[in-house]
Formats: structure tokens, sequence, C-alpha cells
């Protein structure tokens, strides 16, 4: 008992302020990425040519943060020129084509359905799918729910069954083998009932687009509603997004 | 012994050197190398102008690898010799339609269909189907005998996989345990997509082992391109290996309290483990190790700014981890808990071939990083583990020591770091030529055991095969035997204990 209280001394109130006060993640981090636009043709043909994901285009000045990894080579590339990723983390976004961007972002909160605001505002239920996730998206969801994110302090909640929730929360590019699982899920879920595609393999098949195992794209098969790209996602861009679409 | 080729770990072998040798001197090496504390690293099949061939690499204190050309069968050993072969003579018969004759439970691994459009070895059409799970589970029959079926979908955010318990009111008598839902189709890709998808690929391999992984492939590549990693850049790669171990058991300590419902160190590691991952982010950008790791080097050179944060980070946790470690190893109901749960006897995990900390608790003091070292692991001191009686406290207790040794490893790393001359620089990842008609294998002490990636060049230097081995594929089993004549009320501390990989044995 003492050494219980001895502990909790130590380690004092972790709890983050967030959202109430910003958090500045380490500059090393690579989130919303500043793009150049007046970047010479041949510099941001060579950032596509390298861009091991294919998720510049080149024509617009475009890149879809729906199939970036984060990897960071363009940047190295252009050597900033074309591409700088900035430490902001909020990527969250309401629809596919948002996720196609040249630098910025439609505010989320603005773009969410009003009637999920007012449905799920107040408590949101999620059950977790990995449909074939490699465990970063898993692990870097989990983590919401420890002292320093408590997820629960806004309502929001990960729950073991679909019966109890209120949408599911998919990550992973789905495999042919969890294809059916994923639906029987998402059937179990009672209407109106919201879907969150988590990273870029649940939203474009991340890395492992082309395979035949993989559908690659839970647009397929159910209509998402919202998109948290990364490799994996921040705990923070998914504490942002949530936030965002639901309060 | 002397029909096989000695070899290095992570170093170039010129195909036409392996032995290639009959099928009966091929299983009959195998089979006295294995009985002789030999263990198996890689054991699979490739297909060359249409001839399948089985390659194995085996290991004692040293490696050796040793092929042949085979039919459309093969003798399995995994009754007559050693449980060791299962997996891997199963993996054979789904990825290439070669049946192992005479292997005892020969079933599906990950439920796809073959790579050569051979029949499929269990009467499965992957055009019609597509659940895994269609397949008669081995059964116990009597009257009070009942079955649990767990998963795919589980109840936290976790992994899918299936667990199927044959129980005797609480008591388990037998735990199957059917994988293959995360199956990508990793190894079928990596020959033919661009080298630049290799490393994102082999990241996610599984996204709690991204650097282990990582390592393996760039070591694997640099050894095929001659490429050259510098001093501090093999430093930050060791470094990144341990974070990630410590981040991993961590979250291992944390998650097994809060299964025995003692909540305080559930809460303080959970941060914890933070802590960690984000130490990774301030050496690569992000939390997992992700684009830290490419072959010729890492891709952010770390500076003085970088060494202080985590030298601080580290001296600021060291005391704050031994004191949640004191209140949960100290605690009689945690305690009560832990011990005597999920044995595996020392024998077992011999013939099963346990790996990683899994077989370290079970008194297999084998370590890859001391027997087989790569990076910057030969300067470094071997850790010790004096609990080994194979039980929940003892995988636990294995975890509390490696993570005590690797902060202070990091903490040394840093100080030779400081010590050593310049570095080439960061390094990206670019089209490599790679040696044609070559193999190569490489072996790192992941945070769950041994990991192994092999790499096969063609005539023209394209990759014809390429093998990747998760540590859970050894001990996926280990688990199953832990649950034997357990209350099934302790399946999720034994889980917990071994957390294995379902994406890294699903690949």
């Amino acid at each position: 008992m003492l050494k219980v209280i001895k502990n909790r001394m130590e380690q004092g109130c972790k709890t983050s302020k967030y959202p109430k006060e910003p958090i500045q993640l380490y500059k090393r981090f690579r989130g919303m990425p500043r793009i150049n636009a007046s970047c010479s043709q041949s510099v941001i043909q060579q950032c596509a040519d390298i861009c091991p994901q294919d998720c510049i285009d080149t024509k617009n000045k475009t890149i879809d943060l729906g199939r970036c990894t984060f990897c960071g080579q363009c940047e190295v590339q252009s050597k900033g020129e074309f591409v700088l990723f900035s430490e902001n983390f909020e990527l969250g976004a309401a629809s596919r084509e948002h996720l196609i961007t040249g630098g910025s972002l439609p505010a989320l909160a603005e773009h969410s359905k009003q009637h999920f605001k007012k449905l799920f505002g107040r408590s949101l239920q999620l059950r977790q799918v990995s449909a074939a996730g490699c465990n970063s998206c898993e692990a870097d969801t989990n983590v919401l729910n420890t002292p320093f994110f408590d997820l629960s302090r806004f309502g929001i909640d990960f729950v073991a069954s679909p019966r109890h929730a209120d949408g599911i929360h998919v990550t992973g590019p789905i495999s042919r083998n969890m294809t059916q699982a994923l639906l029987d899920t998402y059937e179990a879920v009672p209407s109106p009932k919201v879907v969150i595609a988590s990273g870029c393999c649940s939203i474009s098949g991340g890395p492992f687009y082309g395979s035949d195992e993989v559908v690659g794209d839970l647009n397929k098969l159910i209509p998402v509603d919202l998109y948290i790209p990364g490799c994996p996602p921040h705990p923070l861009t998914t504490l942002h997004a949530l936030l965002q679409f639901f309060k | 012994m002397d029909n096989l080729l000695k070899i290095k770990n992570g170093a170039v072998v010129d195909r036409n050197a392996i032995p290639n040798v009959s099928n009966s001197v091929f299983f009959s090496s195998l089979a006295e190398f294995v009985k002789n504390d030999g263990y198996i690293v890689q054991f699979f099949g490739y297909i060359e102008n249409g001839i399948n061939r089985l390659i194995a690499v085996v290991r004692n204190r040293d490696l050796y690898v040793i092929e042949t050309e085979v039919g459309s069968s093969f003798q399995s050993l995994t009754g007559s010799t050693s449980e060791k072969f299962h997996l891997f003579e199963r993996e054979i018969a789904e990825q290439f339609g070669i049946i192992p004759e005479g292997h005892p439970w020969l079933k599906m691994v990950r439920y796809h269909k073959n790579y050569t459009g051979a029949p499929d070895a269990f009467g499965n059409d992957y055009a019609k189907e597509h659940i895994p799970g269609n397949y008669h589970y081995f059964q116990v029959e009597g009257e009070s005998i009942h079955e649990v079926g767990v998963g795919p979908v589980h109840a936290g955010i976790i992994e899918p996989g299936h667990f199927r318990f044959q129980c005797a009111g609480e008591e388990v008598l037998h735990l199957e345990i059917q994988l293959g839902y995360q199956h990508r189709g990793i190894e079928k890709m990596m020959p033919s997509v661009p080298q630049k998808r290799w490393p994102i690929i082999c990241e996610s391999i599984a996204g709690d082992t991204s650097v282990g992984h990582n390592l393996c492939f760039s070591q694997a590549v640099e050894a095929l391109a001659s490429l050259k990693v510098d001093d501090k850049s093999s430093i930050v790669r060791s470094i990144a290996l341990e974070l990630e171990r410590i981040a991993n058991h961590i979250g291992d300590l944390g998650a097994l309290s809060g299964d025995v419902a003692f909540n305080p160190p559930a809460a303080y590691f959970g941060r914890i483990r933070g802590e960690f991952l984000n130490l990774l982010q301030v050496l690569g950008g992000n939390r997992f190790g992700k684009g830290l790791v490419r072959p010729g080097g890492v891709t952010h050179v770390m500076e003085e700014e970088q060494i202080k944060i985590v030298r601080a980070k580290l001296h600021e946790l060291i005391p704050e981890i031994e004191h949640v470690c004191d209140l949960l190893f100290s605690a009689t109901t945690v305690l009560a808990r832990f011990e005597n749960t999920g044995i595996v006897a020392h024998e077992m995990a011999k013939d099963l071939g346990l790996v990683g900390y899994a077989g370290r608790a079970c008194g297999i003091s084998y370590d890859a990083r001391v027997a087989f070292p790569t990076e910057y692991y030969a300067h470094l001191p071997a850790n010790e583990n004096n609990t080994t009686d194979g039980d929940v406290n003892s995988r636990a207790s294995v975890r509390r020591e490696e993570i005590m040794h690797s902060m202070q490893i990091i903490l040394q790393l840093l100080e030779m770091y400081e010590q050593i001359g310049a570095t080439t620089g960061a390094v990206f990842m670019k089209e490599h030529s790679l040696k044609a008609n070559s193999f190569v294998v490489t072996i790192n002490e992941g945070w769950r055991g041994e990991l192994s990636h092999c790499v096969l060049t063609d005539n023209n230097g394209k990759v014809q095969r390429y093998k990747i081995k998760d540590p859970s594929f050894h001990n996926w089993t280990g688990l199953a035997m832990s649950l034997r004549n357990q209350g099934i009320s302790d399946f999720p501390l034994c889980n917990k204990s071994y957390n294995l990989s379902y994406c890294g044995f699903d690949l």
C-alpha cells in the first residue's frame, strides 16, 4: 500500500492539457506537408519518381495524404524546395478528396455531419476492427486510453462489442481473409453508425497497395465518414480528428 | 554436418557454393543436425526453371545452409524428428503445393492460394472461399467437454486471429490457434514491386517491430549491393532497436498488470511506454521508427541535441521504471497470478524451438545479439536472466531484466557515439544493383526474438525469392502449450506474457 502511494506521488498527474493548450511535437516529426507550388517542375518530377507510394501529382502539385506514409523521402530529394513536413499533426478529413492536398486541409469541424455531433457529441462508443493492420495503428490508437491522453474524459470509449458501439474504427489494408469478419462487425453495429478509416492502409492499401491479397480501400466495402491519415496516425492526430468531427 | 555449408550472418554466398544434395542426404543431414541441439532459422521452398527446390538455414553456434530438389512431395520430419519442422513444412505445402508426406497434422497456415498454380495442398478453392477457418478443428470428445471459440475480432484494440479451446469445465485441455486473417501477401509482393517500395513494406511487416524487420531487410540489401554502414549509423540503429525493445516490454508489463487487475503499474507503464516511442520520434520522426533505417545507414544523423534528449530522458525514467517494477513484482496478489501460470518446461521449449524472451524464460539462453551480433552489438555486454521457470512470472521477469539491460546499453552506446569520429551522413532509399546469383540470410534479435530475412537473386541480380521469418512463427505453439491444463481465465495473462505478432506470422 505504501509503495502504491509512493509511486503515485512520484508519477504525479501526467494528463495532457490538449486541446485547451496546444502541444508542440518534436521538430523531426513529419506532419502536414507544406508545399511550394512555385517549385520547378523537374524537382517535382524527381520527388514523384522516388515516392514509394506514388502519391505526388506533378501536374496539380499535390500530395495524396491517403496514400502517403510520411516517409520524408520527397522532402530530402527536393531539399525542402517542394515539400517540407511541418509538426502540424491535425490531418483528419471528412472526404477522400480533401486528402489530396496542396498544403492545407479544410477545417474538419465545418465538414463534419451535423447530426453526428448531435447524436454522438456527448458520448461516442467505438468498436475497433484491425483488418490486417500491422499493429502500429492499433498500438497508437490504444495509447489514447493511457493517462497522458485519457480519451474517456471526452466521453469517447473503445468498447468490446459492436452491439455496444456507435461505429467502427478500421485499421489495416483489409486482407481478403478479414473482409467477411469486418463486414459482419459493421452489420452488428446498430444504425445510425459511423465509419472511421484510420491509417493510410485502410484509406488506400498503404504499403500494400496492389497486392491481390488485400482490398486496400475501405470505401469499396462500406461508406467512410472520417479519414485519419498517417503511418500510423499520431495519437494526437486521432484525438484531434475525433474531437473536431464529433464535438 | 559435413554436407552443410557454414555461412555468416549477413554475408553474401554464391548460390553455386550452396551444397545441392540428394533428398535423402538433405533430410538425414537436417534430422541429425536438429537432433543434436540444432535449430531451424529458415526452411522454405522456391522454384527454379520449373523445379521445386527446398533450402534450409540452421544454427547451433554457427549458421549453415543446404538445399535440395524435390518433386511434388517430400518426407516430413515433423513426426519422425522434431516439432521444430511442423510450421515450416506446412508453409511449404501452402506456398508451393509440395506435400510433406507423413506430416502428423497437415493444415493451412495462412489461407491463401499458392504461388505456383499447383493443386492446393489442402483442397481449398480460394476463388470461392474467402474465410479462413473452414477446417475441422482438433476436438476432444466426452460428456463434460465443451468448446470455446474466440476471434477473429477480439474485445480489445488488437489484431485478429482465432483461438479454439477444448475445455473440461474451467480447465483447458487443448488450445488450437488458427491465424491467417492478416495475410497481405508480402513475400509474393517483394520480388514484383520496385525497390523504392521495399523499406516501406518491410517496416509494416509487423509495425511493433518496424526497426527490427527493416534492419534485417537493410542488412540483406547492404550485403548484396556491397554497401558499408559507418559506425555512427550502426550505433543509431542499435539504439533504435533497443528503444523498440524497451517500449514493447514496458507496454506488456503494464498490460500484464492490468490483466491481473492491478491498475497503478498498468497506468504508469502505459504512459512510460509512450516516452520511449517519443524517443524513437526524436531520432527519426516516427514513433515506431518507421523511415529511420535504410540500406547503407540511417536517414537521420543523431546530433548533440538528440543525444542530450535521449540521455536526459533515460536518466529521468530509469528510477521511475525501477520503482514501478518493484511495485509490480513485489505485490503478492500479482505474484500469486504470475507464478506457476502457463508453464512451458525447458525440454518442451527446446523441442518447439522457442526463441526470444519466450525461450529465455525457459532456460534457452539464445540471444542473436550475442550469438550472431550485427551493428554495434559485438561491443556491448550480454544480458543474463535469473528467473527461468517457463511461467508467466519468468517471461515477465526476463522482460524486466531486458528493459534494465537495454537502458544501460543505450547509455553506453551514446558514450561510444560521442567518442568516435565523423559519420558519412544520412542515407536514403536508392536503386541498388544487387549481386547476381547470390544468397544472403540476415538475423537480428528483435524484441520478440530471432528475426530473419533471406534473399535469393537470379542471374540478372533480380530478387527471385524473398523470405521473411518473424519470431512469432516459432513461438505461437509455445502459447498453445502454455494453456495445457490451465484455467481458461488465465488465457489473457498467458497471451500477454508472449504478446506474439499476428501480422508478423501472417505476412
